[in-house]
């Protein structure tokens, strides 16, 4: 009785009672840990600190974006990991999108045979550890291709072998006006868009918006090959002999079987998530919006573009991007086969060498939870602003 | 004008028969090319033999595709593999590389493979060597754990699938208490049990456990802990007290911000730091903190889910009843929440499960972990395929039995409501 009426009168009260012993429990334990991790590095001799990552790193990276050798500081490894990580993400969810989009339409194909097909892809990617995809890859089936000597030839432009795939090198002159173009058109289609956009919602005037983008992105920077001296030259891979029984390719760019099996495992397992997420979203518009649309006299690809796409993305959208952040991810799993991303590089190597476990952990996992919160930040803006506004 | 009409209901009785047997000659040309390397229309030049069969086809599935036939077996054919040219190409498409790739599939894993035998030499054929599978077999399934006190982990599972079983068929009131003995009693049971140390039972230590039966001995105790702290992290994300939900908001994104693979580093190199110097924690322990603590995050959000998915009024009435928080929660809005959610629930156990082979990054090994450790024993090189196929199919039975019992359970709720 008493208890009952000590809770009613003291709202605040009991409210803070157990915010304060959680926030006090939570602080112990931290403290704690601090203590703790103060005496441990103490004893070992080692302060917190990040100065080491100015110091020389001393160990080689056997696959690197920008330049990098062991004189370079730990930082600079860092950020090679980096790179990596973002390079194979970026290959992974390109492809993953592509096999992604074609299997969940597939599976809703009036074809029998290929919805069957597509949904075997999905049962059977779906459900096999990604690690183990990663290691039949790299393991299994990346080692049955041919020596550099043999290599199977694409057109004796390329060449895929054992120690990687041989790929022509792209030699630009004036790259950056090229780069700049790229960009003048981007902003070019969107503005081309808008005014398409408002011309239709206004005066209800149709504009082939989407030709007069493709040919302002062909056009655009293929002005700066013709005038602006903008020029690009290939370096083909040659065989080359290194001792009699030795071959290897010489130029061209070594894309190395690490990185190919990992993009593969990693879009093979991320398509079957992504087709799912596009099977649901085209089932999730109702037949009677197609209806409703063609009966106030819009054409199939008007209906498609205006009225399914729409909704369908809505739905589509905001799990996809969830897929995208795993795959981002579950490219970490590249320490599994040494392809140097920054788990590789910098929680294996760096930290093997510096004994620096907290802040080398430390900064790892921040980097990750930075891009999944600025990518979880973004998705609330783009659903808030997607969302249907019900009046 | 009308040298070649329009297949029609008119002149079905001619064009079908012709345009079934274009088709069956395609695919009996790339079935006798892929099994028995014939080539029936040798006879023509090499590069029209090449496309042959999948001219043929299309023609004899353009001939076929007649509309309202009024025959039904025509009629279902054309409308599910034939309804127009497009179709028809992809049906081809996808027939010929089955049929193709069944051939060398087969070869490798059946016929042209080795199955007895104690060695790499026995394995004499093209294809598989199941021999590798067979004298590994122990190790891929109990890791290092002594081959004599192997029947202590037999034990332990047999009492699980006992159990489990029989509660199927038991009366609800005695399910309590199978329940009760399945969460709080066989964990730690079935742990000493293993893990032996005391009733005369042999100490293992941790660090020899491995194979599968370690992948079941994680996913168990995971999927034990990570529930109820989930369900707590849930409830605190939801809660009204800012310090609670704002410490819920942070530990729940914290663990789903980063990969696992980092969590098991710091967990292994991190971790011990922040400890007194001196205690040692077990591994093993280790791992499972970590896993558990993971998992927990992606828990909390599924039943935040469908506490979300509640309407207000069942929370007004349970309050109007004059329950407080913890009766309300317990009796009225977990109960509804938890049903909601089951496919939720199951697709994160799914998950869990598929993240178990992560445990190799600090040292444990289970199936894919021994498999890596077997394709690197000098008297095996070679045998990766094998092993990983094999490892393969053995999770994907698991998690495909999975996913499909949770489908069947979400229909089944999903009619009761």
């Amino acid at each position: 009785m008493i208890f009952k009426k000590f809770n009613i009168e003291n709202k605040k009260a009991r409210d803070l009672i157990p915010q304060a012993i959680t926030i006090l429990a939570l602080l112990s334990v931290i403290i704690y840990f601090a203590t703790n991790a103060q005496i441990n590095m103490g004893n070992r001799g080692i302060s917190f600190g990040f100065g080491f990552l100015n110091q020389e790193a001393s160990f080689d990276i056997t696959f690197s974006m920008i330049e990098y050798d062991g004189s370079h500081s730990y930082g600079r490894a860092f950020l090679v990991g980096l790179l990596n990580t973002i390079l194979v993400s970026a290959i992974g969810i390109f492809f993953a999108t592509i096999m992604g989009v074609v299997v969940g339409i597939s599976r809703l194909s009036d074809n029998y045979l290929i919805a069957k097909v597509a949904e075997w892809y999905v049962e059977i990617f779906r459900n096999i550890p990604l690690i183990l995809q990663i290691f039949f890859w790299y393991f299994a089936a990346l080692r049955a291709l041919p020596l550099p000597e043999n290599g199977i030839s694409f057109y004796d432009i390329s060449f895929l072998t054992i120690k990687g795939w041989y790929v022509p090198k792209f030699i630009w002159t004036n790259f950056n006006i090229f780069l700049l173009s790229v960009i003048a058109a981007f902003i070019a289609i969107y503005y081309i868009n808008s005014y398409a956009t408002k011309q239709r919602e206004q005066f209800g005037k149709q504009i082939p918006a989407t030709i007069i983008s493709f040919t302002a992105l062909i056009l655009i920077p293929l002005i700066t090959f013709l005038f602006l001296g903008v020029s690009l030259t290939f370096e083909y891979p040659v065989l080359k002999q290194l001792s009699p029984t030795v071959f290897t390719y010489a130029g061209g760019v070594s894309i190395i079987p690490e990185l190919i099996a990992l993009a593969l495992a990693l879009s093979m397992y991320t398509a079957t998530f992504i087709a799912e997420n596009v099977r649901a979203g085209i089932l999730g518009v109702g037949k009677g919006q197609k209806e409703a649309a063609a009966s106030i006299g819009l054409n199939k690809n008007q209906i498609l573009k205006l009225v399914v796409m729409p909704q369908a993305l809505r739905i589509i959208i905001p799990p996809t991007t969830n897929q995208y952040l795993n795959l981002t991810k579950n490219s970490s799993l590249a320490a599994a086969i040494a392809y140097p991303d920054i788990v590789l590089v910098f929680a294996g190597t760096a930290l093997m060498q510096t004994g620096r476990a907290i802040e080398i952990i430390s900064i790892t996992m921040l980097t990750y939870l930075t891009l999944s919160i600025s990518i979880s930040i973004f998705m609330n803006w783009y659903n808030k602003k997607m969302a249907i506004k019900e009046k | 004008m009308n040298l070649i009409a329009k297949p029609s209901k008119e002149n079905i009785r001619t064009y079908v028969p012709i345009g079934l047997s274009l088709v069956s000659l395609s695919i009996l040309d790339v079935f006798a090319n892929a099994f028995f390397n014939l080539n029936l229309m040798a006879f023509f030049p090499s590069q029209l033999n090449y496309f042959l069969p999948l001219i043929l086809g299309f023609i004899g599935f353009y001939l076929i595709r007649i509309e309202f036939s009024g025959v039904r077996s025509l009629d279902i054919l054309n409308k599910n593999i034939n309804s127009n040219n497009f179709n028809a190409l992809l049906t081809l498409f996808t027939i010929f590389i089955i049929i193709k790739s069944i051939p060398p599939m087969l070869d490798w894993f059946i016929l042209e493979a080795n199955f007895v035998g104690n060695s790499k030499d026995d394995c004499t054929g093209d294809g598989a060597c199941w021999v590798f599978i067979k004298v590994w077999f122990n190790r891929f399934m109990y890791g290092l754990y002594p081959d004599a006190e192997q029947w202590r982990i037999n034990t332990a599972f047999l009492i699980l699938f006992v159990v489990v079983g029989v509660s199927f068929f038991v009366t609800e009131k005695l399910k309590k208490y199978f329940i009760f003995f399945l969460v709080f009693v066989f964990p730690f049971l079935g742990i000493k049990l293993i893990s032996g140390g005391s009733f005369g039972l042999e100490y293992v230590e941790s660090a020899a456990w491995g194979g599968l039966s370690l992948t079941f001995i994680i996913s168990a105790f995971a999927i034990l802990f990570c529930f109820p702290i989930g369900v707590i992290l849930a409830l605190g994300r939801r809660s009204s007290l800012p310090a609670i939900k704002y410490i819920s908001i942070g530990f729940i994104e914290l663990w789903r911000g980063v990969p696992l693979i980092t969590v098991l580093f710091m967990s292994a190199v991190m971790f011990p730091m922040f400890l007194p110097d001196g205690t040692f924690i077990d591994k093993l322990i280790r791992v499972l903190i970590a896993i558990t603590l993971f998992e927990a995050a992606y828990m909390a959000e599924v039943v935040r889910g469908g506490l979300q998915a509640l309407p207000k009024g069942q929370y007004e009435a349970a309050k109007s009843l004059g329950m407080g928080y913890w009766r309300m929660n317990a009796l009225i809005i977990l109960p509804q929440a938890l049903k909601l959610v089951i496919p939720g629930i199951a697709n994160t156990l799914l998950a869990l499960v598929k993240d178990t082979p992560l445990i190799f990054v600090v040292g444990l090994m289970e199936l894919a972990g021994m498999i890596g450790l077997a394709k690197t024993n000098p008297k095996w090189l070679g045998m990766a395929m094998e092993g990983y196929v094999f490892a393969g199919l053995v999770f994907w039975v698991i998690c495909y039995a999975m996913s499909r019992y949770s489908q069947n359970l979400e229909k089944k709720l999903s009619t009761e409501r």
